[in-house]
């Protein structure tokens, strides 16, 4: 979990400074979709890396989901008899978002893709310049979509809150003295990516980007 | 103080189990719950039931005998605290409180409120030791110990193998005791030549076992009664890498 | 309660000569056993406490088959876990003038002159190789910041030869026996039976050859044979219900082993702990101990007036008596736990006590809190200042803390040879099951040295010694049988009683009664009315007692009242023993036998001996073993 996860919140931090390239205007945004394609060319072929890129990411997302699935059927069966009362000590917090908040995390990453990148639920279509897709997808008068995104972030905001803190305990490199500045630096993280990934959305539906 | 009490009564491990209600009265905020317990089954006793199996013994904090769920939280919500220790003025008068053994499948219910915890002797049989038979030991004095290091693996050390962390884990999981014996042996210079392969035998027989895996949820600690630092896993963790890396 | 006087006892094992030189000459004349051969034979081991564990533990990694029982469901839960000061060890680390023979003069003395030499030399020889081995196993003891052991100083020595682990040192110690034993369980040298009570001694040919044990779980009865049995099951407090022994703690295997010929020693030798947190009302099932380091800081003190029922803050300091203080101007609140203890009883017995019932004395810190500040104070003190509010809701720092004493250590047991073998061949006896080291009263921080100098270090060698002449055979059939029949009949007629009355009704007035009449202060009239009520008592149990269940089920009631049945029997050889025993010593005070100032007096011309008491179908027959002292000379302790 927590390589893989590692994984995707370098992928999450890209993503987000190539969104936010949507400030400096239609054309830097579309630059930015373009050069992805063909990062590497001449030396590789065209959209070679970021088809790795894909492929890793893919991978990632599937191998997060085996080990959340194979830890939670785990849990399971290591209690088979739940308890009549059950009252959580440390908030309860990372249990119920974690779990939760991965499925619909997954759900809307499956709609963001047919939105934004497939373009199938997105008015402008595939067949569009990837700015014109994103102003559209979030026009004033799709308001609603604008708000699943939020939450859908807040939500990811959350999940990373606990996982970046929890990928350090896993891979051993957390200690007591330093737990305090690991979790103010998860929660920092979270909070940047949070704003960075409301920020387009926003200035579109509220019409400050056009 | 007059209290209802909501019991898991489970004859045997065969007995599917349920919850039964009795009801308490006169109870003395001084009492120790395990005491209240003791007066009802003294009761039951007489009125030629049976009374409520539990384990207990030093009543002092020490042993890890004494266990159960009280209210959903191991050993009760009073903080740092086995049930032996965890005292009647803590309830409010015409409270109700459930009463649960720990539940996880490696820890069978044997009957009411006992449950076998064997499995944390087999976690410990597979290397929770440092090889050193009797009479074969160099002078204490020859390692000299870093007070750091002899602290932290006190911390560790300190583990009363009970079974809260498992009870209380939303996974089931035992990372919380394994990990109390690998860092304990690990951080002291005497653990380390069997380092790793203790940690790597313990934790493959912790999941041998049946118990959950971790997800860092922080509760075992939350409700560990000598309060064992959940940094103790990140240890289990490193110590389990480097060993598979190997 | 009639009994007789049989031929003396002698220890044959000790070897003559220089007393530094006596372990060594045994080492070397005891036979070895050839390492093919260790595997045939077979040693049973009752009790997995500091004794019992050590004892598994090294005889697997010799290689001996070893089976190992506990009561408990992990041989980690046994009561050893529970002492808090420490472990005393002759290391001079400190060079503080500390030795072999200064730790061995402490311990004669500290034991009132009733215990043998040779034994306790070896055990303050021994005690410097406990710790080279807790170490090696990982035990943390406290360190300084050189990285080296730290040591503190104890009652009754002048030396800081104390090693600890914070208050934790039974339970660190313990557990690197445990871990030793599980070590040699997954190396197949030692099988472990868990929630297993023994419950008879077979005897076969004259030598212990197997125990007969209940499977508490299913409650089979179970035949385990072998060429030796080891019992370390601890001691005997819990026979006054209320003591600072778990709950568990009970007097069943030794006394069982008593009933089959092994001999008692001293069963009245009993100590009393002055700090342990009072009793707060009938329902109470346990003491808790305070660490007696608390009287280094807190005063001792009761009202002056009888039935004083201000508030301690209110009483102002004309109208407190500090009694430890005004009677022992010299030693003050530090005197010798016997003497705390006593002097407690005497001022309660006036009518000054304090708190519920008038059980308890106050342990006041408001001098040491002005004196050093609150946070020094909570900085020595903090954790037992937390674990008496956690009990008692009382914050110490605001209010004095109420204290009384309580039964904490038997030094009786049964009787032993220098080889810690008992009267019967075969059956060895270790750690507070046994009487041997610590004469009528024991020291500070020795119960962990004992414990392990007979699991590791003694026993091993003797236990060879004895398996030199084995395998032994085959098993009288019919002296297994018996002893399964013996053990069937007694839990039939446990579960036919069928009364009103709980087993722990009746132990709670089995407890009341020997702590009112064979406790703190024993008298010739108090023994006789306890000698005379303990019968009737125990008929009453017999014809009134209720066990609910089954005998073939987990069942709580049913052990209790196994165990309380057997306590009716040693209570009254206790008091028994105490009667015969017209002098004080130690832990055993006789209001008869008393100095001037009330100080216990000791007979040494009339009995400087140790009791040993047989089992006979006529009575108890008493083995006198008489004590010589040869290095350490007699004296009357002064606390003044």
């Amino acid at each position: 979990m927590a390589v893989t996860g590692a994984v995707m919140v370098l992928f999450l931090v890209a993503h987000m400074i190539g969104n936010l390239k949507i400030f400096l205007g239609h054309d830097s945004f579309n630059e930015y979709a373009h050069a992805l394609r063909t990062l590497g060319e001449p030396i590789l072929p065209y959209r070679t890396l970021l088809t790795i890129t894909e492929i890793v990411l893919v991978a990632s997302v599937g191998l997060h989901m085996w080990a959340a699935i194979s830890l939670s059927r785990r849990a399971a069966h290591a209690r088979p008899v739940k308890y009549v009362a059950k009252k959580s000590q440390a908030g309860g917090y990372t249990t119920h978002i974690m779990r939760w908040g991965g499925v619909t995390i997954v759900l809307f990453v499956i709609y963001h893709l047919l939105d934004l990148t497939f373009g199938v639920v997105n008015p402008k279509g595939f067949d569009s310049e990837p700015a014109d897709r994103m102003v559209a997808g979030f026009d004033p008068s799709r308001w609603w979509v604008t708000l699943i995104y939020a939450v859908a972030v807040v939500m990811v905001g959350l999940h990373l809150r606990h996982g970046i803190w929890s990928a350090f305990q896993t891979l051993g490199w957390a200690k007591r003295n330093r737990y305090h500045v690991l979790r103010v630096t998860a929660a920092a993280v979270s909070v940047v990516l949070v704003l960075g990934f409301l920020a387009p959305p926003l200035a579109i539906t509220f019409g400050v980007v056009k | 103080m007059n209290l209802t009490l909501k019991v898991w009564r489970q004859s045997g491990p065969s007995d599917a189990g349920r919850m039964v209600t009795y009801r308490v009265e006169d109870v003395s905020p001084d009492m120790s719950f395990l005491e209240m317990l003791d007066v009802l089954n003294e009761r039951l006793i007489v009125e030629g039931d049976e009374p409520i199996a539990f384990d207990h013994d030093c009543r002092e904090g020490i042993c890890g005998m004494c266990g159960m769920v009280i209210n959903g939280v191991a050993h009760g919500e009073q903080r740092a605290t086995t049930t032996c220790q965890l005292h009647m003025r803590h309830f409010e008068d015409g409270a109700t409180i459930t009463i649960e053994p720990w539940r996880a499948a490696p820890f069978p219910v044997v009957k009411d409120l006992v449950v076998d915890r064997s499995a944390f002797d087999r976690i410990i049989q597979a290397g929770g030791f440092v090889s050193v038979p009797a009479g074969s030991a160099p002078d204490a004095h020859s390692v000299p110990v870093r007070k750091e290091d002899a602290d932290d693996a006190f911390d560790a050390a300190t583990c009363i193998g009970c079974g809260a962390c498992v009870a209380a884990c939303p996974n089931g999981s035992a990372s919380l005791f394994t990990a109390a014996k690998i860092t304990h042996l690990g951080l002291l210079p005497q653990g380390q030549p069997e380092r790793l392969s203790r940690a790597k035998a313990m934790v493959d027989q912790m999941d041998a076992e049946g118990f959950g895996g971790c997800t860092n949820t922080g509760e075992c600690t939350a409700v560990c009664p000598k309060g064992i630092p959940l940094d103790a896993i990140a240890q289990m963790n490193s110590d389990y890498l480097k060993a598979n890396a190997k | 309660m009639k009994y007789t006087e049989g031929p003396e006892i002698r220890d044959t094992k000790a070897p003559e000569g220089p007393i530094e030189d006596r372990w060594d000459k045994r080492k070397f004349s005891a036979r070895l056993v050839n390492p093919a051969n260790k595997r045939k034979l077979h040693v049973i081991v009752v009790g997995t406490g500091l004794a019992g564990g050590s004892a598994a533990a090294t005889l697997g990694e010799l290689g001996y088959n070893v089976t190992s029982f506990c009561y408990q469901d992990s041989p980690r839960r046994a009561h050893s876990i529970a002492a808090q000061g420490g472990i005393n060890a002759a290391k001079n680390y400190r060079g503080d003038g500390d030795s072999i023979y200064r730790l061995f003069y402490d311990t004669v003395k500290g034991g009132d002159f009733r215990a043998r030499e040779s034994n306790v030399y070896r055990l303050a020889q021994v005690s410097v190789n406990i710790i080279d081995q807790a170490v090696a196993q990982g035990v943390p003891f406290a360190r300084e910041y050189g990285g080296l052991l730290d040591t503190r100083s104890f009652g009754g020595a002048q030396v800081s030869r104390t090693f600890y682990a914070r208050g934790q040192t039974g339970q660190q110690l313990l557990l690197g026996a445990y871990q030793a034993l599980e070590r040699q369980i997954a190396a197949g040298t030692v099988t472990m039976h868990t929630r297993h009570e023994m419950l008879d001694l077979i005897i076969s040919d004259g030598r212990a050859r197997g125990v007969i044990v209940r499977d508490m779980v299913t409650g089979e009865i179970e035949r385990h044979l072998a060429d030796a049995v080891v019992l370390a099951t601890g001691g005997y407090g819990n026979v006054f219900f209320l003591s600072t022994n778990a709950k568990g703690c009970n007097t069943t295997a030794i006394w069982r082993a008593h009933e089959r010929g092994a001999y008692f020693a001293n069963p009245c030798y009993t100590q009393i702990h002055p700090t342990c947190i009072p009793v707060s009302g009938e329902y109470q099932s346990k003491l808790t101990l305070m660490s007696e380091s608390l009287r280094n800081d807190g005063r001792v003190w009761v009202p002056l007036k009888k039935n004083d029922t201000r508030a301690p803050g209110d009483i102002p300091d004309e109208e407190r008596d500090y009694y430890l203080e005004r009677i022992y101007p010299a030693f003050g609140n530090l005197v010798p736990r016997d003497i705390a203890s006593r002097a407690a009883k005497n001022v309660c017995d006036e009518g000054r006590g304090v708190g519920p019932g008038g059980l308890g004395v106050y342990l006041d810190f408001r001098d040491a809190i002005n004196r050093l500040g609150r946070d020094a104070v909570e900085k020595k003190y903090g954790n037992l200042f937390e674990m008496y509010e956690r009990i008692t809701g009382e914050n110490p720092y605001d209010v004095p803390m109420r204290i009384y004493p309580a039964v904490h250590y038997t030094m009786g047991g049964l009787w032993v040879d220098y080889d810690l073998q008992s009267t019967i061949p075969g059956l060895f006896v270790v750690g507070e099951a046994n009487f041997s080291d610590h004469g009528a009263n024991r020291l500070g921080a020795s119960a962990l040295m004992q414990g392990l100098a007979d699991g590791y270090f003694v026993l091993p060698t003797t236990v060879g010694d004895y398996l030199a002449d084995g395998p032994f055979g085959d098993v009288d059939e019919e002296a297994v049988a018996q002893a399964e029949i013996k053990v069937r009949d007694k839990i039939e007629r446990l579960m036919s009683v069928n009364g009103t009355r709980t087993p722990d009704s009746f132990h709670r007035e089995l407890g009341k009664l020997m702590w009112d009449y064979c406790g703190m202060e024993r008298t010739e009239e108090s023994l006789r009315k306890a000698l005379e009520r303990i019968p009737e008592l125990r008929e009453e149990f017999w014809q009134n007692v209720k066990v609910t269940g089954t005998a073939e089920e987990l069942n709580q009631v049913l052990e209790k009242a196994g165990r309380v049945a057997d306590f009716f029997d040693l209570a009254e050889l206790m008091c028994l023993d105490a009667l015969v025993r017209t002098e004080s010593c130690g832990g055993h005070f006789r209001a008869e036998s008393q100095d001037a100032d009330g100080e216990a007096l000791r007979d040494d011309e009339h009995f400087a001996h140790v009791s040993a008491w047989e089992h006979t179908a006529d009575g108890p027959v008493l083995h006198k073993e008489t004590l010589e002292y040869e290095y350490v000379k007699m004296t009357q302790r002064s606390y003044k």
